[in-house]
């Protein structure tokens, strides 16, 4: 797991269209310089925001990439309770504490 | 001259993106409330506003996290956000880099505070300044207080942030206002969007507009966390408005659960003694 890799990528891509060029441009060049495990580049390269959540991304960078990549309100919170559902409880950081309180 | 207006609102993304899907009566004596707010912080006729704001990873990440930082730019942009997804066009804001020198050099006597000279808002500040200055022809000066990356400022030092920024705003010659925004209890961004504590909420609110320092601090993170989310953290950016207005109370002008906007909606502002 290298969750801070992840979140770190997640808030450049938010917040710097630079590095977004680069994600579609010579996105294997960008994903080498962050130390990331085989599922989590492809949860980001997926836009897997379920699995993303899973493992433990910070609830505000996720929201910003699921805007990012288009996905509709209902379709992001949605995308969260299906990652639960598939992968299991959330695997790290605060999340991990979080009473479901949705329903 | 001094500090001549503080007060609080919400700064969910949901109020300006998702403004069509809320129940348009809330929605709109909400608006109508952060409208009169406007309309107070204008009469007061000041020179700059501070905004205290808890930011969602716009400029601040876990390589380098300051507890408290400044920005001391000519101007900033914002938001980050796609526009149409928060419903606020991108822009450039007016800052004022001299008086946030002056008011970081004079703040650093008593507090250890980051400075930046670049600065991306995010809904944080971009959905208050929307409703506040929606013309952005008011100088703003941004200041971050870390509610996202544990670990966390402790509660009585945000009080503390708040008494220092209030001495230094006292020492400038310009009329400054201040406007802090946060939660209050809320599950932004988890699949408990939505989720409000109104009596949480409510009990906090009592302790704000009382300006009770005592009560106001006397929350663990961890209980934070239960009873109001890890939204529930963004308290400090109330707390930092109530130690800069020590000795005054405060006017809780509106106060609303709306789910869609995933936050119970707040606008107050303090009588300045
Ligand atoms: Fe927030």
């Amino acid at each position: 797991m290298s969750l801070y890799y992840v979140q770190k990528l997640l808030y450049q891509l938010n917040r710097d269209p630079a590095i977004r060029k680069r994600f579609e441009e010579s996105r294997d060049d960008l994903l080498a310089e962050y130390q990331l495990t085989d599922e989590e580049r492809d949860a980001i390269v997926d836009g897997d925001i379920g699995l993303l959540y899973v493992m433990g991304v910070n609830g505000q960078l996720l929201m910003h990439y699921a805007a990012l990549i288009g996905q509709e309100w209902d379709q992001y919170i949605n995308a969260m309770k299906e990652g639960v559902e598939k992968h299991g409880p959330v695997r790290e950081g605060l999340y991990t504490l979080l009473e479901d309180r949705s329903r | 001259m001094s500090l001549v207006f503080a007060g609080v609102c919400s700064h969910a993304p949901g109020i300006t993106g998702r403004a069509h899907r809320a129940d348009p009566a809330v929605r709109d004596a909400f608006y109508a409330k952060l409208g009169e707010m406007r309309e107070r912080l204008e009469a007061a006729r000041p020179d700059a506003l501070i905004i205290v704001a808890a930011e969602h990873f716009a400029n601040f990440f876990m390589n380098n996290m300051p507890a408290y930082c400044m920005g001391m730019a000519e101007s900033y942009e914002g938001p980050i956000e796609d526009e149409e997804w928060l419903g606020i066009r991108h822009t450039t804001v007016p800052g004022d880099s001299d008086l946030s020198r002056r008011i970081i050099e004079s703040m650093m006597g008593d507090i250890d505070l980051a400075y930046a000279e670049e600065w991306k808002f995010d809904h944080g500040i971009m959905v208050p300044l929307n409703f506040l200055t929606p013309r952005y022809d008011l100088p703003v000066i941004p200041v971050n207080v870390n509610c996202q990356g544990p670990p966390l400022t402790p509660l009585p030092r945000a009080y503390e942030f708040g008494r220092v920024l209030r001495r230094a705003c006292d020492a400038q010659a310009e009329r400054i206002a201040l406007v802090g925004t946060g939660g209050i209890s809320h599950w932004p961004a988890t699949p408990n969007s939505g989720v409000i504590n109104e009596a949480w909420d409510r009990d906090f609110l009592e302790r704000f507009v009382a300006n009770d320092r005592e009560r106001l601090i006397a929350y663990t993170d961890a209980e934070t966390f239960r009873d109001a989310g890890q939204g529930g953290f963004e308290i400090r950016t109330f707390i930092t408005v109530a130690g800069a207005t020590e000795g005054s109370t405060g006017e809780l002008m509106f106060y609303a659960p709306i789910p869609i906007f995933a936050v119970g909606c707040t606008v107050a502002t303090m009588n300045l003694a």
